[in-house]
């Protein structure tokens, strides 16, 4: 029986075929843009919408590896390190609480009937919205900006948490009991364990809207980090800075999104292997 | 046939509604300590709904239920289960799956055991459900029978007062099911438990049981052939003889009549027995029919 290299159900490309297949729009968006961008830079050799490769590696070469003339530090990095501690304490911080608010509501139906329609609630308001009330609450700081990103990101974790909680079958539950399991333990010892994995994985669909966020406020009042300056730069069009930093933070984004899917199968080779019976 | 003397399990008068849908309808037990009580039934009759009650899930609408001498409640180490499926935790070893009850302080005794101790006592356990090969695996790297022989060790090294299992070996293949009929009379004879198990599969019931129950909402009674809100009750309660293998249960027919009898008391919806002709000839069985059931007029 022979199966189709692409076409159809049955495909099974080889790997070569796969590598080809992976690359290929790549392959095609760079081409398209090297054309563009060769298009207009012949025409007017001071176009700055679609700078060429030589020209953006001179930008990072300017940006990453000379120390800036007014603050004496190297650009790349030090935007780079602000965003990522905001980013990082921003998603931790809703992580944790997003945790313990889902395995309580989860599965405590006291807290539950407080805890969910609040949170419910929260989740519906548009965090961009009271963005200006961050800041006029927490500061133009750091604070105002982790801020954000908690806010943003916590209620939907908290509710898939809480979702995970409910799907673990209420046979353990009863088990648990019958192995006189206090509640407490149950909580932390057999509930917790098994939503930690989901947690991850919600923690990774959490980071492009943490990112989001992250930008937005940078945007709009920071003195640092990779949002700051890319809408700081494009006052001069410097799409040379620009279209770099975006594939940065792309990378940084790809780099956070494996490590995360590295802990989840190194740390819990049992997860979605169903502890089913088939 | 009613006996007064205070038995093991005892369950008067007992009904269970969902609703206004009345499940279990004044359901009498008594169980002896020791006794192997196959639960058979037409499916949806309510086997699965009186296990929940006596392990304390769910409480009763009306009745009472009582465990050596005390009223049943929430679940607890008293009664050990075995479900169908998810009866072990995902993310435990087989080991500490077996060691759990113990390391978490559940028995009463297990606060003096050391972890060795605990580890020796599982051990011994998980020698006689022959696992003591895989105590590191967890249980997505074992087959359906180890795992269910794993629940059966994680439940029993609580030393609960009453093993309740609800279609244990429904999933798994025919040979393997044997082989887990075999392990579990073992058990029960080394360990002297009383055990509550639910199947809907006759010849396993009548095979495994020293006493066999069958729940059924097929009957009539004296509150009139009109009457809608019938649940199930007990349809039959008999002693069973002992055999030494499943296939001798098959071929013997002694016990293909028994089963055919029941088929037809028990899961025939053509077929009403009325409620005060009931096969109920164990010794221990007993009921106690309302006035409106049993046509008596005040
Ligand atoms: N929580 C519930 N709410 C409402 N109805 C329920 C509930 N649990 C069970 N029932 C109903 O009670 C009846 C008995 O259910 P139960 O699970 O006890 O049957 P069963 O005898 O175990 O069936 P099976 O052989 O299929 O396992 C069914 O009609 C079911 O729909
Ligand atoms: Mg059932």
């Amino acid at each position: 029986m022979k199966s189709p290299l692409i076409w159809g159900v049955n495909a099974r490309p080889t790997v070569w075929l796969r590598w080809v297949l992976l690359a290929l729009p790549f392959v095609l968006l760079i081409a398209v843009y090297l054309y563009a961008s060769d298009i207009r830079l012949t025409d007017n050799p001071a176009d700055k919408l679609l700078p060429s490769f030589s020209q953006m590696a001179d930008a990072v070469k300017t940006m990453a590896f000379t120390e800036d003339k007014r603050t004496g530090s190297y650009l790349l990095w030090s935007d780079t390190y602000a965003s990522l501690k905001r980013i990082l304490i921003g998603t931790l911080l809703a992580a944790l609480v997003g945790l313990w608010l889902g395995l309580n509501n989860g599965l405590f139906p006291g807290m539950d009937a407080t805890g969910n329609p609040f949170i419910t609630f929260i989740s519906m308001i548009p965090p961009l919205a009271i963005l200006p009330i961050l800041f006029i609450s927490f500061g133009v700081d750091e604070l105002a900006k982790v801020m954000l990103i908690f806010l943003g990101v916590f209620p939907l974790i908290s509710r898939d948490m809480r979702l995970a909680v409910k799907q673990i079958p209420h046979e353990q539950i009863t088990k648990a009991a019958t192995l006189g399991i206090s509640q407490l333990q149950l909580a932390y010892r057999i509930i917790l364990p098994q939503i930690m994995p989901r947690l991850i994985e919600t923690v990774r669909l959490s980071l492009g809207s943490a990112w989001l966020f992250l930008i937005a406020a940078e945007a709009i009042a920071a003195d640092q980090g990779l949002g700051y300056r890319i809408f700081l730069v494009r006052r001069y069009l410097a799409m040379d800075i620009i279209l770099p930093y975006v594939l940065w933070i792309t990378f940084l984004g790809f780099m956070m999104d494996w490590f995360l899917r590295w802990a989840l199968s190194y740390f819990y080779p049992w997860y979605n292997k169903g502890g089913k019976n088939d | 046939m009613t006996d007064d003397k205070q038995r093991y399990l005892e369950i008067h008068d007992v009904y269970k509604a969902y609703g206004s849908k009345v499940i279990l309808d004044n359901i009498d037990l008594k169980v002896d300590k020791g006794e192997f009580c196959s639960l058979v039934g037409p499916s949806g009759c309510g086997k699965s709904t009186l296990l929940r009650l006596i392990l304390g899930e769910e409480s009763p609408t009306s009745g009472k239920l009582i465990l050596d001498g005390e009223t049943i409640g929430h679940p607890d180490v008293n009664r050990g289960v075995i479900f169908q499926r998810y009866s072990l935790f995902p993310h435990l070893s087989v080991m500490e799956n077996v060691t759990l009850g113990l390391r978490l302080g559940g028995r009463t005794d297990a606060k003096s055991l050391s972890d060795k101790d605990i580890r020796d006592e599982a051990m011994v356990l998980l020698k006689k459900v022959r696992l003591d090969k895989h105590e590191n695996k967890y249980p997505h790297q074992l087959s359906g029978g180890m795992q269910q022989r794993v629940a059966i060790a994680q439940a029993l090294i609580m030393k609960p007062k009453i093993l309740m299992m609800d279609e244990p070996f429904g999933a798994l293949d025919p040979d393997t099911r044997e082989d887990m009929q075999l392990s579990l009379l073992e058990l029960w004879e080394e360990e002297q438990m009383t055990i509550f198990f639910i199947t809907h599969d006759m010849e396993e019931a009548a095979f495994l049981g020293t006493r066999l129950l069958a729940l059924s909402q097929y009957y009539t009674d004296d509150r009139g052939r009109n009457y809608e809100n019938r649940g199930s009750k007990i349809a039959v309660d008999r002693k069973l003889p002992q055999v030494a293998s499943p296939t001798n249960v098959k071929h013997s027919p002694e016990f293909r009549d028994l089963i055919e009898e029941i088929r037809e008391q028990a899961f025939n919806p053509e077929y009403l027995q009325h409620a005060k002709e009931f096969n109920l000839s164990h010794p221990n069985a007993f009921v106690s029919l309302t006035q409106e059931e049993a046509g008596i007029k005040r």
